[in-house]
């Protein structure tokens, strides 16, 4: 009596142990003999690259509002920025200041007249040590490998620590679902929904189609963009020829936007 | 063994246990048969004309929110933007450019299926759904 159920329950042990082991077995032949060849990722052809995306403003052939009106019209059209009423609530990702706003730390008590009359074009500095990358709890702003800082808005929470972190101001909030904002969508690019933080994203999606950032191309000359790395690029060409200044240097966040005074 | 079992207000008991279990099959038994069929897929003619997705259409139908998935992932984080399928073909991982390309009919190709699994994907908070159409 006690030998058999002793043989039974041996024979159930074992018997339960071969049937879970099938489909630890059946796992491990799918995953070595799929049947089917590995899909892939590439980046594009014809992409531009970089090791360090760069912009330098040449603030002299941008000399009155007028000017940079299309500039900023350019970006904010295809990246479906909304226009609100509301200054509390305004997105931007390009947009104009005045000298003592945008250099704080030179600015002198007598300005001559021409820098004190003269708007600036400003936007995301695309910071070598961006402070709000490293704010962001969540990694959904990050520094990409050609410098440029990008946003994954799949993963921002809207915690606003970046907004805090940026000290230029490049960071805008949506308080209000933007869509019905947006004058005219490009269906092209996605708009952002409410409680998500947006910025200029330097037109990643554009470097990819190996197209110059909007900005660039519709400031007819007075924008250049490249590679700081290279020597033979037309940024660093520039920056060789001409005085340039950056914004807060001495924070020590190495702003990537240079302006030609 | 001699003893034999009783069990005390047994007419209680058991009328209680039939209840019990009768109340319990209540929402099987009368919503039995009544299961509403799986929707079917409405393709475009631009769909049908292609004959096939990315991927066979058994693995678009199950993976399809994971190859989403990943998407954004190698877009977004790695500005790797074409897809090389199984098959070799090339294609430019966008959901707005690419896949409602074909799909142009949202509120029968997806919508329809989604509301019938009870998913809301939140896809469209961002992504423009129509982008062939003139607003």
């Amino acid at each position: 009596m006690e030998n058999s159920r002793r043989t039974f329950l041996k024979i159930a042990g074992i018997s339960a142990l071969g049937l879970s082991a099938k489909p630890v077995l059946n796992a491990f032949a799918v995953s070595e003999h799929g049947g089917k060849k590995e899909a892939q990722v590439l980046t594009k052809k014809g992409a531009l690259a970089a090791k360090r995306w760069a912009m330098v403003i040449d603030t002299r052939k941008l000399e009155s509002a007028k000017d940079l009106e299309p500039v900023i019209e350019a970006c904010h059209k295809i990246h479906n920025v909304p226009v609100f009423e509301n200054k509390r609530h305004e997105i931007k990702w390009i947009w104009e200041e005045e000298f003592k706003h945008t250099f704080p730390d030179l600015e002198n008590e007598y300005l001559n007249d021409r820098l004190k009359k003269l708007p600036f074009l400003v936007l995301c500095n695309h910071c070598t040590d961006a402070p709000c990358v490293r704010a962001c709890p969540t990694k959904a702003t990050f520094k990409q490998e050609d410098g440029i800082v990008e946003m994954d808005f799949h993963r921002c929470i809207g915690c606003r620590f970046c907004m805090a972190a940026c000290p230029y101001g490049s960071r805008s909030f949506n308080f209000r679902d933007p869509r019905p904002f947006i004058k005219e969508t490009n269906k092209k690019f996605p708009t952002r929904m409410k409680g998500v933080v947006e910025k200029c994203n330097f037109c990643t999606e554009l470097l990819a189609e190996g197209k110059m950032p909007a900005c660039v191309e519709a400031s007819t000359g007075a924008i250049a963009f490249g590679d700081l790395e290279n020597p033979e690029s037309e940024v660093r060409k520039l920056l060789k020829s001409n005085y340039t200044i950056r914004r807060k240097v001495a924070l020590g966040t190495g702003p990537a936007i240079y302006y030609i005074v | 063994m001699s003893e034999e079992k009783k069990i005390y207000d047994k007419g209680k008991v058991l009328t209680g246990l039939i209840l019990f279990v009768v109340i319990l099959a209540f929402p099987f038994l009368y919503n039995s048969g009544k299961a509403a069929p799986a929707p079917d897929r409405i393709l475009t003619e631009k769909a049908k004309a292609a004959k096939e997705c990315i991927e066979p259409k058994a693995f678009m139908k199950s993976e399809h929110m994971q190859i989403l998935n990943d998407w954004r992932g190698s877009v977004v984080r790695d500005g790797k933007r074409i897809y090389v399928s199984s098959s070799d073909k090339e294609f430019d991982m966008s959901l707005s450019n690419t896949c409602l390309d074909c799909h142009s009919n949202k509120a029968d190709f997806c919508d329809k299926c989604h509301n019938y699994a009870s998913v809301n994907p939140y896809c469209w908070d961002c992504h423009i759904d129509k982008p062939k159409e003139n607003k």
